[in-house]
């Protein structure tokens, strides 16, 4: 366990802090997830990587976490992100820097469109292992992660960048 | 290749602009891959948007490598559960005789993790042993150029590091003479294909990592090179 613990908890803090955007839970998530991986050791088939078990375990942890929050307070802090990003002054004085706006970006994404960016570009899972992690069809994946792509675009035209697509 | 425009202008993706981000990523099977790979030669637009999605794609893993990692509270607090656990069932170890399920299965389950730690140690002191014999026998010394993978502190000043992933042309002395001119060092080895190196022996300032990130982006054998922890 320690062996399997010291190789995957940073990335699956990573993608569990990136839904949940708090590090204290993000913290209690990656000790529940072990925790049923612990417990569930002998379900796992060796069908897909350790690494999908462990995203798959991770998102419905975040997702439930994620529910007892008040949906108000989450629209409110989604908002608030992606107003920041308009109307801080310090982000006019970055708008020529599309690194540090994309970054911005990013992070005001959704939580469906953070984690599946996060899923294909940092996690580098294939198409079939998102469907897997996140259980939807393989070609819903594919549109949704485009539609992400749109969305991120729009989010940083508001913010003064153009990239030439869409 | 007017076909696949026309989608783009109408906003209706493709099959092979849905794929491109997986491209990007190297995760696409090969035969997929050659599919984009033809398209991208044909399209213009389409190579447009797979620059748009490169710089996506590098900056989400920057972004990802800023969060840090977790405190050792979670550590903590997750081996205190599972010794809470009950014991295992011999059902659990089904692969071995009844004998040895019946012994495991009376370890306490940090027992049970410390003793499979304690295995991979002494697996890895044998390898100590046996590659220090063969070092020894060797007529030339020689130094291997990683270092070791412990934490990075964000807080100390150290040297830059970057995530780097070689073209798959890119030849073992191709990639030794970089490492060379660089004065760079692989701290890590990530998965596919990505190596993590570190850059000199002293901290640089934001303007000369900028710099190197771009200079090192624009090595022939270098397919993608991202600032890191």
């Amino acid at each position: 366990m320690q062996v399997l613990y010291g190789r995957h908890h940073v990335r699956v803090f990573r993608f569990g802090l990136r839904l949940v955007r708090d590090e204290q839970i993000a913290e209690d998530l990656i000790s529940e997830v072990f925790l049923d991986v612990w417990r569930q050791a002998g379900k796992f088939e060796g069908r897909s990587a350790v690494s999908t078990w462990l995203l798959a375990i991770t998102r419905f942890k975040a997702l439930s976490a994620l529910r007892k929050r008040k949906d108000a307070e989450l629209n409110d802090e989604a908002a608030n992100a992606i107003e920041d990003t308009s109307d801080d002054p310090e982000v006019a004085a970055t708008k020529k820097d599309t690194s540090e706006a994309l970054r911005k970006c990013l992070t005001a994404l959704s939580a469906e469109h953070r984690e599946i960016v996060d899923l294909v570009y940092y996690h580098e899972k294939s198409v079939e292992e998102v469907a897997e992690i996140v259980g939807i069809p393989e070609n819903t994946v594919k549109t949704r992660l485009f539609y992400a792509r749109k969305k991120l675009a729009e989010l940083l035209k508001a913010a003064g960048v153009e990239r030439g697509w869409p | 290749m007017m076909a696949l425009s026309k989608q783009m202008l109408e906003q209706e993706p493709g099959d092979i602009e849905l794929l491109l981000p997986w491209h990007a990523a190297g995760t696409l099977s090969a035969r997929d891959a050659r599919r984009v790979e033809e398209a991208l030669a044909r399209d213009p637009e389409l190579a447009k948007q797979f620059a748009v999605i490169r710089e996506e794609y590098a900056e989400t893993i920057s972004l990802n490598e800023t969060l840090g990692a977790p405190s050792s509270r979670a550590m903590q607090k997750l081996f205190a559960a599972i010794d809470a656990e009950p014991a295992r069932q011999p059902s659990f170890l089904g692969g071995l005789s009844s004998r040895f399920a019946g012994f495991f299965a009376s370890l306490s389950p940090r027992t049970l993790a410390w003793s499979a730690t304690l295995g991979a140690i002494a697996l890895v002191l044998q390898a100590g042993v046996i590659g220090a014999v063969l070092v020894k026998n060797q007529p030339g010394t020689f130094q291997t150029a990683s270092l070791s993978t412990g934490d990075h502190d964000p807080g100390v000043a150290t040297p830059p590091r970057a995530l780097v992933r070689f073209t798959p042309e890119a030849k073992v002395a191709d990639i030794t003479a970089l490492l060379d001119t660089y004065q760079a060092s692989i701290v890590d080895s990530a998965r596919e294909g990505m190596f993590r190196l570190q850059f000199g022996s002293k901290p640089m300032s934001k303007d000369e990592v900028a710099s190197l990130m771009q200079k090192l982006q624009g090595e022939k054998i270098v397919s993608l090179a991202v600032q890191a922890q």
